[in-house]
C-alpha cells in the first residue's frame, strides 16, 4: 500500500506534526543520552540538539535537527530551522567526537536553514559551508539518517556522511516543492506536480545512488508504532559501527570523499 | 523591466532615436561578449552611456560608478596575463538527472548563445607570471547556477591544482544550486567543499572572489571557504535571496542588506576590492 503513496503525500507525512522527532528516536535507539549545549560563541540554538549517546556499550556523538510539536516548543525549536550557531554547535560537537574517536550519528529533519536577517548577519552560508568542508575529512565514521524533511543545504550540513539513510516517508530535496514550482514555473500551487518530478522520496534517491538505505515504515511512523522503526535503526547503527570499526582513518575519509566525488 | 528603465530617458531622446537605441541595447543585452551596441543603459542611474566608455572603465558606469555584470571571458581578460589562459575540463555534459522538461534544449540554446559550454570556465593562467588555477562563473549562463557540470568542473580544477600545487582563485557569480537538476545540484556543494578541504590540507592558497550576485548553494559552499574572501563593491552576497527573507519575516529589508559592505562590517569577508585593483590584489596574495 505504501508504494501507492505519491511523492506529495510523503511530503505531507514528512512534515506532519505527528511525526516523531530526533529526540524520540534518540530515546528509542540509545541506552543513554547526555545533551551538550552551545556554539561557545553566540547562543544555544534549539533547532539543533547534540550530545553523547551510548549504544551497545559504545559511546557515539549524536546530532539532530529538532522540531517542536506545538507552538510553544516551536518557538524554542524554530520549527527545526537552524541558525548559523546551530551548525557551529554541531561542528563543535563533531570535532569533539573526532578527538575522542567516537562515531557520529546525525538525524536530519529540517525544512531548511533559517532564512532570516540575523541568520544572514551571522553568516548562514559560511556556517553551512564550514560543515561541508570539515565533515569531508573528519577521522571518524559518520552516519546520517533523514527522519522527516531533508531540506536543502540546511540538511546537507548534517549529511556529509559515510552513509545516508532515509525513513521510507521522509524526503530529501534541493528546495521545497513549493519553492521549486515557484522558481521554475512561477507558480507555487504546482507543488504536488513539482514533488513528483523532483525525485525526493527515499526510494527514488536510493534508486539514483544518492542514499544507501531505506528504513521501512509499513505505515507512517508515529509515537505509537515508533518501535518498529527504532528496532531497525538500532540494528542498523550497530552494524554500521561494527562495519567501520576496523577501518583505518585514511580509508574512512577516502570512502566519504569518494561517495560525494562520484555525484 | 527594460521598458521601465527607458521611461526615464524618453524625455531627452526623440522617439525615433529612442527606439533605435532600444533595439541596439536589447541586442547587446543578449550577447555574451562585449556588447556591440553603441550605447548601454545603466540600470542603477538610468543614464545612457557609450558602450566604449563602459568597457574602457572596467565595465563600470562612468556616470554613477555602479558595476555591470561581466561574462567569464571578459573577467579572465581582466585578471590574467595576455594569452596565458589554458582552458581545462571542456565538453562535459549534464546527465539531466530529473529529465526536466525543456532543460536539455535550454542548455543547447545557451551554449550557442553564449559560446560557453557551461556556467563556469576553468583552467590555468598567469597573474604577473605566477601560475594559478582559476574558475570564473558566468552570469549569462542560467544565472551561473551550479549543476553537476559546474560542480564537476570546479572540483576537477581544485583537484588538479592540489596535484600541481597551484593556488586556486574562484570568481563566484551565481544564483545558487541549479533547480533543474534537483538533489544532484545539492550534492555539488559537498563535492566542491571536500575538494577544497584536500587543497587546504596540502597547505595551498584558495582565494574566493564574490561578485554580484553570489547566493544560495554557492554561498553555502565554496564561496565562503576562501583563505581570503574578497568581494566587489556593492555585490549582493547571501545564503537566502532578499525576496525569500522578506517573505519569511514579513517585512522589507533595510537598504544595503546583504551587500558587500554589509558583509565586511559583519566580519564575513576580508576585503572589498575595486575592479581596477583586482589583479594587483590577487597578485599580492598569490605571491605571498
Amino acid at each position: 500500500m505504501e508504494n501507492q503513496l505519491r511523492a506529495w503525500d510523503r511530503v505531507q507525512i514528512a512534515r506532519s506534526a505527528e511525526r516523531p522527532t530526533s529526540l524520540d528516536y534518540i530515546r528509542g535507539v540509545f541506552d543513554s543520552f547526555l545533551e551538550l549545549h552551545g556554539d561557545r560563541a553566540f547562543r544555544d540554538d534549539g533547532a539543533i540538539i547534540g550530545g553523547i549517546g551510548v549504544i551497545n556499550g559504545i559511546s557515539v556523538t549524536i546530532i539532530g535537527q529538532q522540531k517542536g510539536r506545538n507552538i510553544k516548543e516551536n518557538i524554542r525549536r524554530n520549527f527545526g530551522m537552524p541558525y548559523p550557531e546551530g551548525y557551529r554547535k554541531a561542528l563543535r560537537l563533531m570535532k569533539q567526537a573526532e578527538k575522542f574517536h567516537r562515531p557520529i550519528i546525525c538525524f536530519v529533519d529540517t525544512p531548511g536553514a533559517f532564512c532570516g536577517m540575523e541568520a544572514e548577519e551571522r553568516g548562514q552560508g559560511e556556517a553551512i559551508a564550514r560543515n561541508l568542508f570539515e565533515m569531508s575529512s573528519l577521522k571518524v565514521p559518520i552516519l546520517s539518517v533523514v527522519i522527516g524533511e531533508g531540506g536543502s543545504g540546511g540538511a546537507l550540513a548534517l549529511a556529509v556522511a559515510n552513509e545516508v539513510w532515509m525513513l521510507e516517508n521522509s524526503t530529501y530535496s534541493i528546495l521545497s516543492p513549493e519553492g521549486f514550482a515557484s522558481i521554475l514555473w512561477k507558480d507555487s500551487k504546482r507543488s504536488a506536480e513539482a514533488a513528483e518530478i523532483m525525485k525526493i522520496t527515499a526510494d527514488d534517491l536510493k534508486h539514483h545512488g544518492i542514499i544507501e538505505k531505506v528504513i521501512k515504515e509499513e505505515e507512517p511512523v508515529s509515537l505509537e508504532n515508533i518501535d518498529r522503526v527504532t528496532d531497525q535503526m538500532k540494528q542498523g547503527i550497530n552494524d554500521f559501527i561494527a562495519a567501520h570499526k576496523g577501518k583505518d582513518v585514511d580509508t574512512l575519509v577516502k570512502e566519504r570523499y569518494d561517495r560525494f566525488r562520484k555525484m | 523591466m527594460l521598458k521601465e528603465l527607458f521611461k526615464k530617458t524618453t524625455e531627452s531622446v526623440s522617439e525615433k532615436k529612442h527606439s533605435k537605441i532600444k533595439e541596439k541595447i536589447a541586442r547587446s543585452m543578449n550577447e555574451p561578449e562585449v556588447p556591440e551596441g553603441l550605447f548601454k543603459q545603466c540600470a542603477a542611474c538610468g543614464n545612457t552611456v557609450y558602450t566604449e566608455d563602459i568597457i574602457a572603465n572596467y565595465h563600470i558606469c562612468p556616470k554613477c560608478g555602479s558595476y555591470f555584470r561581466i561574462d567569464a571571458r571578459t573577467r579572465l581578460s581582466m585578471i590574467l596575463d595576455t594569452d596565458s589562459f589554458i582552458e581545462w575540463n571542456t565538453s562535459l555534459e549534464t546527465s539531466d538527472p530529473l529529465e526536466f522538461p525543456g532543460y536539455q534544449k535550454k542548455i543547447t540554446h545557451l551554449k550557442k548563445l553564449t559560446g560557453l559550454d557551461e556556467a563556469v570556465i576553468t583552467g590555468e593562467g598567469k597573474i604577473k607570471d605566477i601560475p594559478v588555477a582559476i574558475a570564473v562563473m558566468s552570469p549569462d549562463f542560467l544565472m551561473g547556477s551550479m549543476g553537476e557540470v559546474v560542480g564537476e568542473k570546479i572540483t576537477r580544477t581544485i583537484e588538479t591544482a592540489t596535484g600541481r600545487r597551484l593556488p586556486v582563485i574562484i570568481f563566484c557569480c551565481s544564483g545558487g544550486a541549479r533547480m533543474q537538476e534537483g538533489i544532484v545540484s545539492l550534492m555539488q556543494m559537498a563535492k566542491t567543499s571536500g575538494a577544497l578541504k584536500k587543497h587546504d590540507e596540502a597547505g595551498l592558497l584558495y582565494v574566493s572572489v564574490l561578485t554580484d550576485p553570489t547566493t544560495g548553494g554557492v554561498t553555502a559552499s565554496f564561496a565562503m571557504l576562501g583563505d581570503v574572501i574578497i568581494a566587489e563593491p556593492d555585490a549582493l552576497v547571501g545564503f537566502a535571496g532578499p525576496r525569500v527573507i522578506e517573505q519569511t519575516i514579513g517585512q522589507k529589508l533595510p537598504e544595503g542588506f546583504q551587500r558587500a559592505e554589509f558583509l565586511l562590517e559583519h566580519g564575513l569577508i576580508d576585503k572589498i576590492v575595486e575592479r581596477k585593483n583586482m589583479k594587483q590584489v590577487l597578485y599580492t596574495l598569490v605571491r605571498s
